[in-house]
C-alpha cells in the first residue's frame, strides 16, 4: 500500500459498454445464423463488427483523453497493469485447451485406436488397418494428408517473430531513453515483422490445402494444426494492430512520455505472449 | 426508476446530505450506462433473480413430468431441452452473476474501496449477461428447439445427434465466458489494487478471500471452457473430429476438457457461499471466526485440488486404472479442507451468544445440509461404487444438495444478511422465518428422497421411470413444487424491502457484525469511501 493518497478516478457514466455488449451480442447472433447457412448471418456479424469498432475507438479515445489530461493516479496505472497481466493469463489458459487437445489426440486417442494399453479390442473392432503415427497422416476412416515439415517457413516464421520480440525490447529501451528516432524506427520494423510473418503464414496455409493436402477437416492432425496455429494467427493479427495504433500515437500524436507509456507496455507485453505462444507451437506443433 | 422512488432513497440516507459527489444520475442512462459497483450489483443480482425464476420454471416442467410414470405433458425431446436448459441457466444465469452482483456491491465496502477498480468494464460485463441468455433462451423458441445434450452438453450429443441450436448455445457460452473473466479480472484487481491503507491481506474479511480464488479459478477455466464450446463448434460445422474416433479424436476427450473446467467451476459456485457463512455464522454467535487463517488456507487448497480431480466424473468411462485410482484419492481430499471449514464453522457457534435471525437460520441448514452433500459426494468418489451411482438420481441429490442447499442457501442467507445495507430497511423478520422454514421443509422433500431412489437405480435425465419409483418420484415432486412457491416469499421480501416497507436499518444492523460495510449508513450512499477509511482492528 503506498503512503501518500491519491484520488482513484472512477469515470462517470459511459456509454461504451452498452454498445461493446450489443455489439458482441450482434456478433454472436449473426456468427450462430451464418454456420446455419441463414442470410442474415454475415450481416448481422458485420454490424455487429462495426460497432466493437466503434466502441473500441470511443473507449480508447476516452481513456486516452483522461490519461494526457492528467486524471489517472499511480493506482490506476496499477489497475490497468493487473488487469492486463490476468487477461493474458486467460488467453494463456485458451491456447492451454487447444495444446491439452493436441496431447490428448497424440499421447492418448491416436495410440489407443492402434490398440495401446488394454485397448486391443478397440483396434481390432473398429479399424483393425489403422495405424497410429504422429503426425497423423491417414486417420481411422481412410482420410489422408502429408505432414507439414518444420524446416522452410515455419522456421522462417520462428526467426522472424524472435527477431521481432528483440526489436520490440530496442523499441522500448528508445521510449525510455527518450531516443524517438530508435523507437520509431525499432517499432515499425517490429509491425513489418509481424505482418511478414502473418503473410508467410497465409502462404503456408495456401500450400498445405493445396499441394500436401492438408486441411481443417483431415483428422486431428490437421484440426489441431489449423486451430492452434489459426488462433495464434489471430493473435499476432491483433497484435500487430495494436502496434500500429500505438506506432500512430506516437507518430501523429506524439503521445508516450519515458515514464508514463503504460499503452505501450501493454501492446509489448501481448506481443510477447504471442511470441512464447509461438514457441510452444512451434515445438509441438511442428518440430516434435 | 422514478423520481418518487429515488427521493426516498434520498431522504432515507440522512448521512450525507452535504454531499454533492452523491448525487445519483437518473432514469435511463442511470442503468445502462452506469459505473456505479452499486448500480451494476444490483443488476447483477436483479437479472440472476430472473434467471433463477426462468431456470426455475423449467424444474417444475421436469418435475410435473416426472410426478407419474409414462410420458404426460412433455414429449422426451422437450424434456431433454429443460434440463439441459434449466442446468444452463442455473450455473451460468443464477448462481454466477448472484456471486458477481455480491461482490460487486460488498467487495469495495468492505476493502475500503472508492469503487471497482475498473468501473466501464464492470458494466460491460454485465452487460453481456442479458446478451448472452437472450441467445441462449432463444433456442427454445426455434425450429428443433433448444440444445438437449445436458448441461453438460457430450460429444457426440453435442455434436453429431444435435441441432442448429448448437451454434447459439456455442456463441451464448463465449459471451457468458467473456461476462466472467471480466467480473473475475475487475474484482481481483480490486481486492489486490484498491484496499485502504491499512487493510492488509490478513485482515480482509473470508468473503474476500474466497472471492480472491474464485476470480482465479474464474480466470483459469472460462477460457478452457470457451476452447471446448470452440471445438465443438467446429466438429458440428467445419468437419473437424477432435471427438470423433473416425478422425483420430476421442469424445472421452471432450469430457477430459469439459471437467478440466468442469469441477473448479462448481468450486467456483460454492466458494463465495463459504466466504458469505463465515461472516455471518460470527456476527451471530458474536464471537470472532473460529481458524481465520485455517480458512484461508483450506480455501486456497480446495482451489489447488479443484485442478487435480476432474476425472472423477469419468470414472465409467473406461479409464486406465492407475487414473482411476489417482483421481478417487485426490477427490477424497478434497474433503480435508472442507471439512476444516466446517469444523471451524461449528466451532465458531460453540459456546456462542447466538440469536437466530432468518441469515443465521439459512447459514446453519447450509452448514448441515451442505455437509450431506459433501458426504454424497465422498461416496461417489469411491471408484467402484461410482460405478453403480454413476448417471443415477443419487449424482442429482448430492449435485443439489451442494448446489441448492449449498450455494442457493448460501446467497440467501447473505442477502437477509446485507439487504438492510443494501436498502436501509429490516426485511419483515416474519416473513423470513417463513420463508426459512417453507423452504428447508420442501428442499429436503425435494431433494432427499434422490438419494433413494437413485441407489435403487433410477437414471436421471430420462423423462419416464419404472413403476417402482412412482411414490418417490410424486413425493418429491410435490416438495418441488413447495418449494418453487417459497421462493415466492423470498422475491416478496425482497420487494417489500426495495420498495422501503419496514423499519428503518441502522449502520450497525446486526449487534454482532463486524467490518467497514457496517461503518457506513444504511442504505450505504452512493458513493463510499471516497477518501480510504482508516482501518483499525483485527478481521
Ligand atoms: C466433498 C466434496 C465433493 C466431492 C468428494 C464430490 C464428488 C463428486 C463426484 C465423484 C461426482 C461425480 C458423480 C458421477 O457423475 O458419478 C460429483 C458430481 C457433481 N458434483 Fe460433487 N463433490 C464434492 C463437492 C461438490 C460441490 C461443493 C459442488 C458444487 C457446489 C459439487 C457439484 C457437483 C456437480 C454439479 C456434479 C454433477 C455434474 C453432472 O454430472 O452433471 N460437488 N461430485
Ligand atoms: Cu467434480
Amino acid at each position: 500500500m503506498s503512503a501518500g493518497y491519491q484520488h482513484y478516478y472512477v469515470p462517470h457514466q459511459s456509454h461504451w459498454p452498452i454498445v461493446g455488449a450489443i455489439a458482441l451480442f450482434l456478433m454472436g447472433f449473426g456468427a450462430a445464423h451464418w454456420v446455419n447457412d441463414d442470410f442474415i448471418g454475415p450481416i448481422l456479424l458485420t454490424i455487429g463488427f462495426g460497432m466493437l469498432l466503434l466502441m473500441l475507438f470511443g473507449w480508447f479515445g476516452n481513456v486516452i483523453e483522461e490519461s494526457m489530461s492528467g486524471l489517472y493516479s499511480e493506482q490506476m496505472d496499477h489497475s490497468f497493469r493487473q488487469g492486463m497481466s490476468w487477461f493474458i493469463f486467460s488467453e494463456i489458459m485458451f491456447f492451454a485447451a487447444f495444446f491439452g487437445a493436441l496431447f490428448y489426440a497424440r499421447m492418448i486417442s491416436v495410440p489407443w485406436l492402434d490398440g495401446a494399453g488394454d485397448n486391443a479390442m478397440t483396434a481390432a473392432v473398429l479399424w483393425p488397418n489403422f495405424e497410429a503415427i504422429w503426425p497423423l497422416i491417414k486417420t481411422p476412416a481412410g482420410v489422408e494428408t502429408q505432414a507439414m515439415p518444420w524446416e522452410g517457413i515455419p522456421l522462417i516464421n520462428t526467426l522472424i517473430l524472435l527477431a521481432s520480440s528483440v526489436t520490440l525490447q530496442f523499441a522500448h529501451m528508445g521510449i525510455e531513453q527518450q531516443k524517438p528516432a530508435q523507437l520509431g524506427f525499432f517499432l515499425m520494423l517490429t509491425i513489418i515483422l509481424g505482418f511478414c510473418f502473418l503473410a508467410l503464414q497465409g502462404y503456408e496455409y495456401v500450400h498445405a490445402y493445396e499441394e500436401l493436402g492438408l486441411r481443417l477437416d483431415s483428422g486431428v492432425y490437421g484440426n489441431t494444426f489449423f486451430l492452434l496455429t489459426g488462433f495464434h494467427g489471430m493473435h499476432v493479427t491483433l497484435g500487430a494492430i495494436f502496434l500500429t495504433v500505438i506506432f500512430l500515437r506516437i507518430a501523429v500524436k506524439g503521445h508516450f512520455t519515458s515514464e508514463k507509456h503504460f499503452g505501450f507496455q501493454a501492446a509489448a507485453w501481448y506481443w510477447h505472449f504471442v511470441d512464447v505462444v509461438w514457441l510452444n507451437l512451434f515445438v509441438f506443433v511442428y518440430v516434435l | 426508476m422514478s423520481q418518487e422512488h429515488s427521493q426516498s432513497i434520498e431522504s432515507a440516507n440522512t448521512h450525507h446530505a452535504d454531499d454533492a459527489h452523491d448525487h445519483k444520475p437518473q432514469g435511463f442512462s442511470r442503468w445502462f450506462y452506469t459505473t456505479n459497483h452499486k448500480d451494476i450489483g444490483t443488476l447483477y443480482l436483479l437479472f440472476a433473480l430472473l434467471m433463477l425464476f426462468t431456470g426455475g420454471s423449467m424444474a417444475m416442467v421436469i418435475r410435473a413430468e416426472l410426478f407419474q410414470p409414462g410420458l404426460q405433458f412433455v414429449d422426451p425431446h422437450f424434456f431433454n431441452q429443460m434440463t439441459t436448459v434449466h442446468g444452463l441457466v442455473m450455473v451460468f444465469g443464477a448462481i454466477m452473476p448472484t456471486f458477481v452482483g455480491l461482490a460487486n456491491w460488498m467487495v469495495p465496502m468492505m476493502i475500503g474501496a472508492p469503487d471497482m477498480a475498473l468501473p466501464r468494464m464492470n458494466n460491460w460485463s454485465f452487460w453481456l449477461l442479458p446478451c448472452a441468455f437472450t441467445i441462449l433462451l432463444s433456442t427454445l423458441f426455434m425450429e428443433g428447439g433448444a440444445p438437449a445434450a445436458g448441461w453438460t452438453f457430450y460429444a457426440p450429443l453435442s455434436t453429431t445427434y444435435s441441432n442448429d441450436s448448437t451454434a447459439f448455445f456455442v456463441f451464448a457460452v463465449h459471451l457468458m465466458g467473456i461476462s466472467s473473466i471480466m467480473g473475475a479480472m475487475n474484482i481481483i484487481v480490486t481486492i489486490f489494487n484498491l484496499r485502504a491503507p491499512g487493510m492488509t491481506w490478513m485482515k480482509l474479511p473470508l468473503f474476500v478471500w474466497t472471492w480472491i480464488i474464485t476470480a482465479f479459478l474464474l480466470i483459469a477455466v472460462m477460457p478452457v471452457l470457451a476452447g471446448v464450446v470452440t471445438m465443438v463448434l467446429t466438429d458440428k460445422y467445419f468437419g473437424t473430429s477432435f471427438f470423433n474416433a473416425a478422425g483420430g479424436g476421442d469424445p472421452v476427450m471432450f469430457q477430459h476438457i469439459f471437467w478440466f473446467f468442469g469441477h473448479p467451476e462448481v468450486y467456483i459456485m460454492i466458494l463465495p457461499a463459504f466466504g458469505i457463512i463465515s461472516s455471518i455464522v460470527p456476527a451471530f454467535a458474536r464471537k470472532p471466526l473460529f481458524g481465520y487463517e485455517s480458512m484461508v488456507i483450506a480455501t486456497a487448497s480446495i482451489a489447488f485440488l479443484s485442478f487435480i480431480v476432474w476425472a472423477h466424473h469419468m470414472f465409467t468411462t473406461g479409464m486406465p486404472v492407475a487414473a482411476e485410482l489417482f483421481f478417487m484419492y485426490t477427490t477424497m481430499l478434497i474433503a480435508v479442507p472442507t471439512g476444516v471449514k466446517v469444523f471451524n464453522w461449528v466451532a465458531t457457534m460453540w459456546r456462542g451468544a447466538m440469536t437466530f435471525e432468518t441469515p443465521m437460520m439459512f447459514a446453519i441448514a447450509f452448514i448441515v445440509l451442505f455437509t450431506i452433500g459433501g458426504l454424497s459426494g465422498l461416496m461417489l468418489a469411491i471408484t467402484p461404487a461410482d460405478f453403480q451411482y454413476q448417471d443415477t438420481y443419487f449424482v442429482v441429490a448430492h449435485f443439489h444438495y451442494v448446489l441448492v442447499t449449498g450455494a442457493l442457501f448460501g446467497i440467501i442467507a447473505g442477502v437477509y444478511f446485507w439487504i438492510p445495507k443494501w436498502t436501509g430497511v429490516m426485511y419483515s423478520e416474519r416473513l423470513g422465518q417463513c420463508h426459512f422454514w417453507c423452504s428447508l421443509i420442501s428442499v429436503n422433500m425435494l431433494f432427499f428422497p434422490m438419494h433413494f431412489v437413485g441407489l435403487a437405480g433410477m437414471p436421471r435425465r430420462i423423462p419416464d421411470y419404472a413403476l417402482q419409483f412412482a411414490d418417490m418420484n410424486a413425493f418429491i415432486s410435490i416438495g418441488g413444487f413447495l418449494f418453487g412457491l417459497s421462493q415466492l416469499l423470498f422475491v416478496w421480501v425482497v420487494f417489500r424491502c426495495i420498495r422501503r416497507k419496514g423499519e428503518k436499518a441502522t449502520a450497525q444492523v446486526w449487534e454482532g457484525a463486524e467490518g467497514l460495510e457496517w461503518q457506513v449508513p444504511s442504505p450505504a450512499p452512493y458513493h463510499t469511501f471516497q477518501t480510504p477509511p482508516e482501518i483499525k482492528s483485527g478481521h
